[in-house]
């Protein structure tokens, strides 16, 4: 019992940082419905940026921590000016293709500055955050990354739902010309919804940096296990990203205790192709329905 | 034959019939060449380059049968795959579980590893049977991550880690070794791939992808079943992709699963786009690219290794090829989105006329 109540709670704090990376891609897809192929390598920038700069820069860490979120939210806008841009108006497939390109070049950048290697942030987070209940234990920085996931997911379910620059956003994913004749500025539309993304990003970077140590090659899985996150959740769904990271957290780990530590990693593709085939808007997404 | 009745380029648009349209050659001249080049390539190619040479033609070869698979799929249908890679390993451990276990000749095994891996890759392919948008390449990304976890576990029947070796292929007693002899069965599959896949293009089939790519709303309105012909450039996709990893499990001798993972697939859709999308002769350009590509950043690794500019254990070659063929990606989708083939076409339009341009 013991072994099953750790699992859960392994799982649910996983599964919460699934989300968690999950939620800048749905901010991505909302807005101009591209899959961004390159979300692991954006967190990977965020947590080997943190990593920089309070090794080798040795600030201190409030200071590490916002300029880690200046520098994501600065990597976000000038991938949508000098790559994103030339491609407006063009077909949505050049701009996926595009963010493959991206993925494998910044992944490649990443591990030529950094290797291979592990690297692991001092121990920063105070001890009493943790919870410790009996036989419950949870770590100190789950808890940051539950609270901070809170934080963003009202955060944008409220910027989507009544500010304007959010009913631009939903505007330009529905459709591109439409909203570009009625006068949305979809340049700037396109530019804010990155640079949030990837803020958000190099958030999770750090948080999954916290957890398992900077490791280029595991946080650009991580963005691609995103995909069964989304696809089960609903691609456009942010609240879903969130059910359907802790879905995923909770199978991963269940199957990695109880029936084999290999299989693990590829449960999350093997719910992804049924979920594809069963229910392939997901949870909460929005279905399109189309008749010729 | 009688230069009078030889055709040449007309100095406009003179097009009456839709079947001119669709003529694969222009004039006579074309086929002449084509003929000229083919003999070129058999004639003399193998004879006067070293064998390191030849084993990078071959390479070329096979990637460029993978690649016109892969652009029948994005470049005519508009799908993406992320999964060749994988369906290129499929082809390869087929080939080898046949000529192994079945003593299958390889005339035998290749064709029917590459109908086994059509097979596996439309099990991936139904997802996308449902609905329509971008949700093929979701499928195919998982399809290649359990593929490669299949591949790597099932080893009653792969191996595992320990990979398998391949017999020597033989046909009525002669046994093909050597780089040469694998240049004329690479070669030889490659120009009949290339013929099928350009004649594909020309029928209802062909016609059926072009339509599904630039609007599928209206291709069904017009009578299309598109998510049965998505269905099936898939597997047609998938069926070069085996074809191609089975000759690459003959020539390599012995395979394991390390080669056929996502950075392969992704090398893959590199060709495809820089040889340009919709184009059968531009996936030729970018496998020669890209290999061309890989040859040249080796050699140059070498070359800063020699010099003593980085240490021997400084500089890691993988890397280094993966931010080249990402940039690669970038660039080409940026400025010439439609790859090299648009880069030829352009150069012999202008030389089409030389001297007299319009």
């Amino acid at each position: 019992m013991d072994f099953f109540i750790q699992l859960l709670v392994n799982g649910i704090s996983i599964g919460f940082l699934y989300g968690l990376s999950a939620m800048g891609f749905v901010m991505i897809f909302k807005s101009s419905s591209v899959l961004n192929f390159a979300h692991g390598e954006l967190l990977a920038f965020g947590a080997s940026l943190f990593l920089a700069l309070i090794t080798w820069a040795q600030l201190p860490l409030p200071a590490a921590f916002l300029a880690t979120l200046a520098g994501c939210f600065a990597l976000g806008f000038l991938i949508e000016r000098v790559f994103l841009r030339p491609l407006i108006g063009e077909p949505l497939i050049f701009v996926i293709m595009l963010t493959v390109g991206l993925a494998a070049m910044f992944k490649g950048l990443l591990l030529l500055v950094w290797g291979g290697n592990l690297h692991t942030f001092p121990d920063f987070l105070p001890e009493a955050m943790g919870i410790d209940w009996g036989i419950v234990h949870v770590a100190p920085v789950y808890v940051a990354a539950l609270v901070i996931g809170l934080i963003f997911l009202s955060l944008f379910g409220l910027f989507f739902k009544y500010s304007s620059q959010g009913i631009y956003m939903r505007s330009v994913a529905d459709n591109q010309r439409a909203a570009l004749s009625l006068g949305v500025h979809v340049k700037r539309v396109f530019a804010l919804s990155w640079a949030i993304a990837a803020l958000v990003a190099g958030m999770s970077g750090i948080v999954l940096g916290i957890i398992n140590g900077v490791n280029v090659h595991d946080l650009s899985a991580i963005g691609l296990k995103v995909f069964p996150v989304v696809i089960l959740g609903g691609l456009d769904s942010i609240g879903g990203a969130i059910i359907g990271g802790l879905i995923i957290g909770l199978l991963e780990t269940f199957t990695g205790g109880y029936i084999s530590p290999g299989l693990r990693d590829v449960v999350p593709y093997l719910v992804l192709v049924v979920i594809l085939l069963v229910k392939p808007y997901g949870l909460f997404g929005l279905k399109e329905i189309e008749r010729v | 034959m009688k230069i009078k009745n030889w055709q040449f380029h007309p100095c406009g648009n003179f097009r009456e019939r839709y079947a001119q349209e669709l003529r694969i050659f222009e004039t006579d001249f074309g086929r002449l060449w084509l003929g000229i080049g083919i003999l070129a390539l058999f004639g003399i190619v193998p004879w006067i380059f070293s064998p390191y040479m030849i084993y990078i033609f071959n390479t070329i070869g096979i990637a460029a049968i993978a690649v016109i698979g892969l652009n029948i799929l994005i470049g005519f249908t508009g799908q993406i795959s992320l999964g060749h890679g994988a369906f290129f390993g499929v082809g390869a451990y087929a080939a080898a579980i046949l000529a192994t276990t079945l003593n299958c000749p390889f005339y035998l095994s290749i064709p029917a590893a590459a109908v086994i891996t059509a097979m596996v890759g439309m099990v991936f392919g139904t997802p996308s049977v449902r609905l329509k948008g971008l949700y093929l390449t979701i499928a195919t990304l998982a399809g290649q991550f359990i593929i490669e976890y299949i591949l790597l576990r099932w080893e009653s029947l792969t191996k595992g880690t320990m990979g398998m070796i391949l017999p020597k292929p033989a046909i009525l007693g002669w046994e093909l070794t050597g780089d040469r002899a694998f240049f004329f069965m690479i070669f030889a599959c490659l120009i009949m791939m290339t013929w099928f896949a350009v004649n594909l293009i020309r029928t209802k089939f062909g016609r059926a992808f072009i339509a599904i790519r630039d609007n599928d709303r209206a291709a069904e309105g017009m009578g299309i079943p598109i998510f049965r012909y998505k269905l099936l450039a898939f597997g047609i996709s998938s069926f070069y992709a085996g074809f191609a990893g089975a000759l690459y499990a003959y020539y390599s001798v012995s395979i394991t699963t390390e080669p056929f993972t996502l950075s392969l697939s992704v090398e893959y859709i590199a060709m495809v786009i820089i040889g340009g999308m919709g184009n059968i002769t531009g996936s030729i350009f970018g496998a020669i690219f890209i290999t061309g590509l890989n040859e040249i950043l080796r050699w140059l690794t070498e070359l800063l290794m020699n010099m003593g500019v980085v240490g021997s254990s400084g500089l890691n070659m993988a890397p280094l090829r993966e931010f080249t063929f990402g940039l690669a990606i970038v660039l080409f989708i940026i400025f010439e989105p439609r790859g090299l083939a648009e880069v030829w076409r352009i150069v012999r339009s202008s030389f089409r006329l030389w001297p007299f341009s319009y």
